[in-house]
């Protein structure tokens, strides 16, 4: 038996928010009568970080500690429409939403702080520490708080906005294709390094090199993980998981995690990231959905390297150990490929 | 070990890194309830007198309901009551009739017949899980077995079963007009004869459980105000709420849904069946109702990604140029379309992957099988047409013997330059990815191919302007089933022709409402589009003007970022950290640990809800 290492490359972009627009998402904000902000949505956090994403751009919107910041994920009675976590559109959609709204409060805040200090509100801005102050005077200031308390007890106002944001829908055309799909493309490339038993059809991934374009990592633990688990998914995607193993037959269905095979922890592969930031320019801060597209460049990274290190192409997922078998026999042996240059 | 780095040396004259929130590592707000189990999700709102409902499905995968004996599973002990398909008031839905698309072909309950093994035929609802699996159990169906097809490219032939009579060709009907999504641009069976090498391959995605820890469940009661509320784990709440609105014929205002944060979705849960079937449990009996998959429904009732097949078909020139390509797609949508019919358009959008290609086209079919029904899932659409694109890059790499990511950075798009789908390409950095991963893996590349660049020699010639089209009519609906259509790929006698240039107006983001709205041009934190105008915008604003190479294999004069990029220092946040530092909480100490959990017969002890009286 020996082992062979092999070496697979793959790089793809992938479209961010629904195909053809039409999924609106709104956002309402307001103050606390002590200057916290509340952001209600109906959006669901999936455990991807819709929440947290959300806070931090409402807290950059409004120009106040995220410490300060709530958001309320999801309710059909208090958070306005939301089309739904998927489609690597919350972030795009949702954000920009939050924007709006907070956009919005922020106005109705330094209004209110201005009529406070006696200035005009476009000569003041905000500290992100909670203190609202007159450019180039920082001494001239107001708390947040003292501005909430003030606008909604002394000038009756309200802290509040309110946020949409929508690709109107759009068509194809039946003849060319023609669309316009969505308004922007996140990126990645990623090398696999694998080896393969010729005798087994065993295959293991040893290591990740990659690169992701996201736009702006809004928060850049939360880009990791994404990127971390999509690999992990992907590679999972690649080796080990379907529910029809005998596709299109539905013969040998798995019905639990006994017989769905994936990778334990075992099999996180190392990884080592690169990220790039290239603004969209409709884009929350120009961050792009990293979460969909993660995944995607890793499969056909793999079944490249499986044929660099042993010869076999396998065309068709997932690439158990049964096909890279059948494929080196049916070769006659291993025929490896050779360090790509 | 895994590593990151930030590459901020990239592009940082479109951005402004001086943003004092966004791009911090801020800690999610929920993780405390998360790893200390104090999260509350759907499943823990533990009603009392909660009813547990189960579904009885087909062992079939096709077959006819001559007759449903429900009288057995009514006596059982602890059945308060056996549904049917008459008891859903609007038994016919499709999920994307919320946006207008395709024609409802789905019912909540099968009546007249089964088209998937294990498709709903009946639900019982009884005072404990245990109670409802020996009830289902006991309901008697007669099936009269139908011949099947399972396979895509079987279910197209004129003989085949008709799975979904909705659809009764087993296609989706794109257009009014044909059984595929088209995609035309240029002419590649011109391009074809060209070209030097022809390159075919085909491939096969085959189907994935989404597998989230959490599998899809709804719990509703009645509230007061003639009300019902729901507590659902659903990717999309209103997505959910308008179909359970549509499927019980109930107006919306008397839905109350409750969700939010749910344990994985991963495409999973849109497809909204749990939600309208536990509140069709709460109208009938008046009682709370939990409906929930087990982790057999979830893997082989709950949808998963669909199979698809794909052929490529490429001309590629000597220089490793791709100057046409093909594709004959078909998705396996199962027996009912739900969610497919868009991931082919979304698709066709995709379609040549990110590459410029002058002569393009494509034939996507959305194929009605005799399967669990395909939805959504990470990637959507894109995921399998990605692996055939990215393996066939390597097939071509390998018949012009060339590296292969020199090849895809030869072939990468770039910005300006115009795109199958008739509009240009913006904001791309498909070659920067391609460099820095190369340079992390140390895998050399050339000089030529380390000193390209997105910004540089995209949209010039005839890499920006759409070229005149042949198009056909081959594939009108119904035509394949009268044995009027031969093949499936697009087709090699064009009957018509689409003059260059020839596009509409694109559509663009809504009108801001109110000018208050709008974040200060001076904080949006980028320098992209017309709408920044920044006092200190240094270079051109929107695309760069290319300083105009050759087409295709270019070589911009100025060397951009070389080959084995340095690796840049690690992301550290830039502006002052803001003066008070979070309110740190309290670390989470349960004042009486392990008390939580239920004690009720068809309720896990292990369950960590709080009681709702």
């Amino acid at each position: 038996m020996t082992i062979h290492k092999g070496r697979g490359f793959a790089c793809i972009n992938y479209p961010i928010g629904m195909n053809l627009g039409g999924d609106p998402s709104q956002a309402l904000v307001h103050s606390t009568p002590d200057g916290k902000f509340m952001v209600a949505l109906s959006s669901i956090d999936l455990g991807q970080g819709m929440k947290s994403v959300t806070r931090q751009i409402a807290s950059e919107t409004l120009g106040v500690p995220v410490e300060d910041v709530y958001v309320d994920t999801a309710d059909s009675d208090t958070g306005p429409h939301c089309m739904g976590s998927f489609a690597s559109r919350g972030t795009h959609r949702v954000g920009n939403a939050v924007i709006r709204a907070a956009a919005e409060a922020r106005k109705q805040m330094l209004d209110a702080a201005a009529e406070e200090l006696e200035v005009n509100a476009t000569d003041l801005e905000t500290d992100g520490a909670g203190s609202i102050h007159v450019k180039g005077a920082p001494s001239r200031s107001i708390t947040v708080a003292d501005t909430a308390i003030a606008a909604q007890f002394k000038q009756g106002r309200t802290l509040s906005g309110r946020g949409i944001f929508l690709i109107p829908p759009s068509d194809v055309d039946g003849e060319t294709g023609e669309m316009t799909p969505v308004t922007c493309f996140a990126h990645a490339a990623l090398v696999v390094d694998l080896e393969v038993d010729d005798e087994t059809g065993e295959v293991e991934v040893k290591e990740i090199n990659s690169a992701y374009e996201v736009g702006r990592a809004l928060n850049p633990k939360l880009v990791e993980q994404q990127l971390i688990g999509g690999a992990w998914m992907g590679v999972s995607h690649a080796l080990y998981e379907t529910t029809e193993p005998t596709y299109p037959e539905r013969d040998h269905r798995p019905v639990d995690f006994n017989t769905y095979l994936m990778p334990g922890p075992a099999e996180v592969v190392p990884h080592n990231l690169a990220i790039l930031e290239r603004p969209a320019e409709d884009a929350p801060y120009g961050g792009k959905g990293p979460g969909e597209m993660c995944a995607n460049p890793v499969l056909p990274a793999v079944a490249n390297a499986v044929y660099n290190a042993v010869g076999v192409r396998c065309d068709r997922l997932p690439i158990t150990p049964e096909k890279v078998l059948r494929g080196i026999r049916e070769n006659g042996g291993a025929r490896p490929q050779g360090t790509p240059s | 070990m895994s590593s990151v780095e930030f590459r901020k040396d990239l592009f940082a004259d479109e951005r402004d890194d001086n943003l004092k929130e966004i791009g911090k590592p801020t800690i999610r707000q929920d993780i405390l309830g998360h790893v200390t189990g104090r999260t509350p999700f759907y499943d823990d709102h533990q009603f009392d007198g909660l009813l547990h409902m189960r579904a009885v499905r087909s062992p079939h995968h096709h077959a006819q309901i001559r007759g449903i004996d429900t009288s057995a599973a009514e006596r059982m002990p602890g059945v308060r009551r056996v549904l049917t398909a008459k008891d859903v008031p609007n038994n016919l839905n499709t999920l994307l009739s919320l946006i207008n698309f395709g024609r409802d072909d789905e019912p909540l309950c099968a009546h007249d017949k089964v088209r998937f093994m294990g498709e709903t035929v009946a639900w019982v609802i009884a005072d404990t899980e245990r109670q409802a699996r020996d009830a289902v159990a006991a309901v008697r169906v007669d099936y009269n077995v139908l011949p099947h097809v399972l396979d895509v490219e079987e279910a197209l032939q004129p003989n085949a079963p008709v799975v979904n009579e909705v659809y009764p060709n087993n296609t989706f009907d794109y257009n009014g007009k044909y059984d595929h999504q088209k995609l035309r641009f240029g002419d590649v069976n011109k391009a074809f004869a060209e070209a030097d090498h022809i390159v075919e391959a085909e491939y096969q995605m085959s189907p994935i459980e989404q597998a989230p820890i959490e599998t899809c469940g709804a719990i509703a009661a009645p509230e007061t105000n003639d009300r019902f509320v729901c507590y659902t784990n659903t990717q999309a709440l209103f997505f959910s709420l308008g179909t359970t609105s549509k499927l019980l014929d109930i107006a919306s205002s008397r839905l109350h849904f409750i969700g939010g944060t749910a344990g994985g979705g991963f495409g999973g849960k849109v497809d909204s069946i749990v939600e309208p079937t536990a509140v069709l449990g709460a109208m009938l009996t008046g009682r709370p109702v939990r409906f929930a998959w087990d982790r057999e429904e979830e893997m082989q009732v709950g949808a998963p990604r669909g199979g698809e097949r794909w052929r490529i078909k490429d001309g590629v020139m000597n220089d490793g140029r791709i100057i046409a390509r093909e594709f004959t797609g078909f998705f396996d949508s199962g027996a009912y379309v739900r969610l497919s019919s868009y991931a082919i358009v979304k698709c066709t959008g995709h379609i040549p992957g990110p590459y410029t290609i002058p002569n393009v086209a494509s034939n996507i079919y959305c194929v009605v099988t005799n399967r669990t029904p395909a939805t959504a899932m990470r990637g959507f659409g894109i995921t399998a047409a990605d692996f055939a694109i990215e393996c066939h890059m390597d097939r071509v790499a390998e018949t012009v013997g060339m590296n292969p990511i020199e090849l895809r950075i030869l072939n990468a798009y770039r910005d300006g330059d115009m795109k199958a789908h008739r509009r240009p390409a913006k904001n791309t950095a498909l070659i920067e990815c391609c460099q820095v991963a190369a340079g992390k893996a140390a895998w050399p590349i050339s000089a030529d191919a380390a000193a390209q660049s997105s910004k540089v020699g995209g949209g010039v010639g005839e890499r920006g302007v759409i070229p005149a089209s042949v198009t056909d009519e081959d594939g009108k609906i119904g035509d394949r089933r009268a044995g009027r259509s031969e093949g499936t790929s697009p087709s090699r006698r064009g009957t018509g022709k689409v003059a260059a240039g020839t596009r509409v107006e694109a559509k663009t983001e809504a009108h801001m409402q109110d000018p208050d709205m709008a974040l200060e041009a001076d904080r949006i934190g980028h320098r992209m589009g017309s709408a920044s105008t920044a006092p200190p915008a240094p270079a051109p604003a929107a695309t760069p003007a290319p300083p105009a190479p050759a087409p295709v294999a270019a070589t911009p004069s100025h060397p951009q970022p070389t080959a084995p990029v340095p690796p840049a220092p690690q992301v550290q946040p830039s502006a002052p950290v803001p003066t008070p530092p979070p309110a740190a909480p309290e670390p989470y100490q349960p004042e009486q640990p392990f008390q939580r959990g239920l004690n009720r017969p068809g309720t896990s002890r292990f369950t960590s809800g709080f009681r709702r009286r």
